[in-house]
C-alpha cells in the first residue's frame, strides 16, 4: 500500500471528523426542524391597512372570500387577506398563533369550544365593547343558544358567522321505493331499520362519519352516545367510557356502519358523506344541518329532513357555530372589527342572498334570517329543523345524567383535542374490524382516565 | 481512525524537534483553507445547533402551550414518561417494523432492477428514468395518489382491477394500514436502492465474469460468488442511508392513515407531531425529539462508517 504517502499530510485527521460532525449536524437539523414551529410573515404598508384572516375551508367561507371586494370597495383603506385552511390544520395553526401570541392573524374562525377556553385565558378579545359602538349590529338578534355559547361572563368573545345543529337527511324517493317512511322525530332503531331496508349493492343505507378526529367522527358519534345515556365523565371526573351506555352506543354505531353504512367508513368525514349523498350512493345521512345547503341535483329535489334521531334522551342534535374571534395579540383591532362587523351583520346575509343566491346564506346565526321571505323559500325543507334543533341544543345538559363539563359533541377542556382524536382513532380501528368495540373502549377509557385525573384534585 | 498515523509523513511522527514548527505551518495552511468556509459553518451551526439545544432545554420542562404557567422545571419527568407510556412503545415498535420491512423489500427489488438495468436490454435509458420517477415525486402527492386514485374502495384502480378476484370492496388503507404504508414507502425507496446498487454493479469488471463463465460457473454461482460480494458494501450503504430516512417517515403516514386506525401506523415522528401539535405538550414532544436524535445518530454512525470503508476500498484499488 503506497497510497498513504500520496495523501496530503493532515488528510486522514482533518477530513473525517469535521465531515462526521457536519453530517451529524445536518441530521440533527432535520429532526430539530420538525420540533420548531414555522415562522410567519406579516404585511401591510402605505395608507391602507391589511388584515389577515384565518378561515376554515367550507362553502360559506368560500362565499365570504368572493364577497371581500364588496367590503373593500366600501372600506377603501382596508385590505383583507383571507387564508383558508382545512379544519384540522386551521385548529393547529390558530392554536399555535394564539398560544404563542405571535399576532400572525387579526381574525380567525373558531367554534364555541375555543371561544370559551381562550376567553378564560385572555387570549381573545372581548368583542362586546366593539359591538356597543355599532348601533345597527343588534346582538339581541343573534340566536340565543349561539350567543350564550360564544359568551364568557356575559360578554361576547366571538361573533357567529354560521351556526349548525345536526339532523337526518334522507332521499324520499329511495325510502318510498322500499315502502319505508321516516317520522319527523325518528328513533335510532327506526333509522337503523330503514337503513337496512334500503341497503343494496348499489346504494348504501346511511352515511355516518368514521374519519378519526374529534371534529369529524366524534361529532355524530357523541350525539349517539348522549342519547343512549352515555357521558365522558361523571360529576367527579371519573371517566365513563367503559360504561354499558358507551358500549351500547358505539356497538350500535359500528354495527350500523358495517351492515348498512358506506364502504371505507373509517375514511369518511363530512365532505366524503356529502359527495356520497349528492351522487346518490347513500339513501340517508346524519350530519350537520349545513349539509343541506350544499345539495345539488336529485339530492336537492328529493330530500326529506328529520330531527336528530334519539334513543333515551330527546333532542340529541349538536350545536356548533363557526365564529370570528380576534386574538388579543392583534395590532389592528379596530380594522379587524370593521371586517368582523360587516361579515356577521344582517346586511351581509342580504348581500349573500342577492349576489350569490338565497340558498348560500350562512344559516343559524340570526333570528332575522329566518324571517326573510326569500330565505324561507330557498330553505323550505330544513330551515325549521335547523332553528328548532339549535333552540333545543343545551350545551350544559348534553346527556341523561349530569356532567361536570360543557359541550354536546365535545368536552370543553383543553385536553379534549388530543383525547378526542385518540378515542376516535381507536373507534375507527373497531369500524374497520381491527379490534372489537370493547377493546377500543378499554383503550379509550385509559386515555380518558389520564385526563380526568387532572381535574380531580 | 486507529491507523491515522499511517497517513502522516514519517518526519512529523518521529522527529520531535522539527515537529512544532512543521505543525504550526500545517495548521496555518489549514486555517487558510478553512477560513472561507467559516461563514457557512457558522450559519449551519446556528440554524442546526440552536434549535437542538433549545429542544434539549425544553425537554426538561413540563411545558404545555394550552396551560398558562405550565413552564416549570420538571427534571427527567418527560423522559420517565417515555419509558412508561404505552403509546411510545407502540410507536417505537411501529418505527422498527416499518423501517425493517421497507429497507429489506426495497433492497431486494432494487437489486433485481439494478441487475436488469445493468444488462444490455432495449430501452435501458428510458427504463432507468422511469424507474427513478417515484423517488422524484413529492411524498405527499405520491401518498395522495396512492390513497385516492389507486386504493380508494369506491373508485380506486386497484379494487377495480381486483374485482374478478372478489376483492373489489377491500378498504386497503384501513384494513391493512401498515402493509399499505410499507408498500408506498417501498415504491418510493426502491429507486434509491437501485441507483446505489447500480453504481456498484457498473464498477464491476466484466472480464472477471467472463473468466468465471469460462471456468464453468453458471449465472447463479457467479452472482453469488462474484457480484454479490462486490455490491455488498453498496447494499449496506443503501440500507443504512435509507433507514436514516425511513425512520423519519412522516408525510406518507400523515396523508395515508394519519397514524391510524388506532395507533397501528403511528411511528416516532408522527407521535412527535401528535404530541406537539395536537396535545401541545412541547416538553414531552422535545423529549421524544431528543431520543429520536440519539437513535438517529447511532444509525448514522454506522452509515458513515460504511461510507468511509467504501471510499477507502475505492481509493486502494
Amino acid at each position: 500500500m503506497t497510497d498513504g504517502k500520496l495523501r496530503l499530510p493532515d488528510r486522514g485527521v482533518a477530513t473525517s471528523r469535521p465531515v462526521v460532525v457536519g453530517i451529524l449536524g445536518l441530521f440533527i437539523a432535520v429532526v430539530g426542524a420538525a420540533c420548531s414551529p414555522g415562522a410567519g410573515g406579516g404585511g401591510g404598508g402605505g395608507g391602507t391597512t391589511t388584515i389577515t384572516v384565518a378561515a376554515v375551508d367550507n362553502p360559506q367561507m368560500a362565499d365570504l372570500k368572493k364577497l371581500v371586494p364588496e367590503f373593500q370597495s366600501s372600506h377603501s383603506n382596508i385590505r383583507v387577506n383571507i387564508v383558508t385552511l382545512p379544519e384540522d390544520q386551521l385548529r393547529v395553526q390558530v392554536t399555535q398563533d394564539v398560544a404563542a401570541k405571535s399576532g400572525r392573524y387579526d381574525l380567525f374562525t373558531i367554534g364555541q369550544y375555543e371561544a370559551e377556553l381562550w376567553a378564560k385565558k385572555g387570549w381573545i378579545e372581548n368583542l362586546s365593547p366593539f359591538i356597543a359602538k355599532d348601533s345597527s349590529y343588534d346582538p339581541n338578534d343573534l340566536i340565543p343558544g349561539v350567543r350564550t355559547a360564544l359568551s364568557y361572563q356575559g360578554n361576547l368573545y366571538a361573533v357567529p358567522f354560521y351556526g349548525e345543529s345536526s339532523m337526518l337527511m334522507y332521499r324520499k324517493d329511495m325510502l318510498a321505493a322500499k315502502n319505508v317512511s321516516m317520522p319527523d322525530h325518528p328513533t335510532w332503531d327506526q333509522v337503523a331499520a330503514a337503513a337496512r331496508a334500503v341497503n343494496s349493492s348499489s346504494v348504501n343505507g346511511i352515511c355516518l362519519r368514521g374519519l378519526p378526529g374529534w371534529g369529524e367522527q366524534l361529532g355524530p358519534l357523541d350525539t349517539v352516545v348522549n342519547t343512549f345515556g352515555g357521558r365522558w365523565f361523571d360529576q367527579n371526573w371519573n371517566a365513563q367510557l367503559n360504561s354499558p351506555q358507551w358500549h351500547d352506543a358505539v356497538t350500535f354505531y359500528v354495527n350500523l356502519l358495517k351492515t348498512a353504512g358506506e364502504p371505507g367508513a373509517a375514511n369518511a368525514g363530512f365532505t366524503e358523506c356529502l359527495n356520497a349523498y349528492n351522487s346518490g350512493k347513500v339513501a340517508m345521512w346524519y350530519d350537520a344541518t349545513v349539509g343541506a345547503s350544499n345539495f345539488t341535483g336529485d339530492a336537492a329535489k328529493n330530500s326529506g329532513y328529520a330531527y336528530a334521531p334519539t334513543k333515551i334522551k330527546d333532542w340529541s342534535g349538536w350545536l356548533w357555530a363557526w365564529s370570528l374571534g380576534m386574538p388579543s395579540s392583534s395590532k389592528k383591532k379596530d380594522t379587524a372589527w370593521a371586517f368582523a362587523d360587516w361579515a356577521t351583520s344582517k346586511d351581509y346575509i342580504k348581500l349573500v342572498g342577492t349576489k350569490l343566491g338565497w340558498a348560500h346564506v350562512p344559516p343559524g346565526t340570526r333570528t332575522s334570517t329566518y324571517a326573510l321571505a326569500e330565505y324561507q323559500q330557498a330553505a323550505a325543507g330544513f330551515a325549521q329543523v335547523t332553528v328548532d334543533s339549535m333552540a333545543h341544543a343545551d350545551v350544559t345538559h348534553a346527556t341523561v345524567d349530569p356532567v361536570p363539563y360543557v359541550g354536546i359533541q365535545y368536552v370543553l377542556i383543553d385536553e379534549f383535542q388530543q383525547l378526542g382524536d385518540q378515542v376516535s382513532q381507536e373507534i375507527a380501528k373497531a369500524i374497520v374490524g381491527g379490534q372489537t368495540v370493547d377493546q377500543a373502549l378499554q383503550k379509550a377509557q385509559a386515555f380518558a382516565v389520564a385526563v380526568g385525573k387532572k381535574y380531580q384534585s | 481512525m486507529k491507523n491515522t498515523s499511517e497517513f502522516l509523513p514519517r518526519s512529523v511522527v518521529r522527529s520531535g524537534g522539527a515537529r512544532r514548527s512543521a505543525a504550526s505551518v500545517v495548521s496555518r495552511e489549514a486555517w487558510a483553507l478553512r477560513l472561507p468556509l467559516l461563514p457557512a459553518f457558522v450559519y449551519v451551526f446556528l440554524v442546526t445547533q440552536i434549535p437542538f439545544v433549545l429542544t434539549v432545554y425544553y425537554s426538561f420542562f413540563s411545558w404545555n402551550l394550552l396551560k398558562e404557567g405550565s413552564f416549570q422545571f420538571a427534571g427527567l419527568d418527560n423522559y420517565a414518561t417515555l419509558l412508561t407510556n404505552e403509546s411510545i412503545r407502540t410507536a417505537v415498535l411501529n418505527t422498527v417494523i416499518l423501517t425493517l420491512f421497507v429497507i429489506a423489500i426495497s433492497v431486494v427489488i432494487g437489486l433485481a432492477v439494478a441487475m436488469l438495468l445493468n444488462s444490455e436490454i432495449f430501452g435501458k435509458g428510458l427504463m432507468r428514468t422511469l424507474m427513478i420517477a417515484p423517488f422524484l415525486i413529492m411524498p405527499t402527492a405520491g401518498a395522495l395518489i396512492w390513497k385516492d386514485t389507486l386504493l380508494n374502495p369506491l373508485f380506486g384502480l386497484l379494487p377495480y382491477l381486483l374485482t374478478p378476484l372478489g376483492l373489489s370492496r377491500v378498504d386497503w388503507v384501513n384494513q391493512f394500514p401498515m402493509a399499505t404504508v410499507v408498500a408506498v414507502e417501498v415504491w418510493r425507496w426502491t429507486p434509491f436502492m437501485m441507483l446505489i446498487i447500480l453504481a456498484g454493479l457498473q464498477s464491476q469488471n466484466p472480464e472477471i465474469l467472463e473468466a468465471a463463465r469460462v471456468d464453468g460457473a453458471n449465472a447463479l454461482q457467479s452472482f453469488r460468488r462474484i457480484t454479490l460480494p462486490l455490491v455488498r458494501p453498496f447494499i449496506e450503504l443503501g440500507a443504512l442511508l435509507g433507514s436514516l430516512f425511513v425512520v423519519q417517515t412522516y408525510d406518507s403516514i400523515f396523508m395515508l392513515t394519519y397514524g391510524g386506525p388506532g395507533e397501528d401506523t403511528t411511528n416516532i415522528p408522527f407521535l412527535l407531531y401528535l404530541v406537539a401539535f395536537q396535545g401541545y405538550s412541547i416538553g414531552q414532544a422535545s423529549a421524544i425529539g431528543v431520543v429520536a436524535v440519539i437513535i438517529t445518530i447511532i444509525v448514522a454512525t454506522f452509515a458513515l462508517r460504511t461510507l468511509f470503508s467504501i471510499f477507502q476500498v475505492e481509493a486502494r484499488r
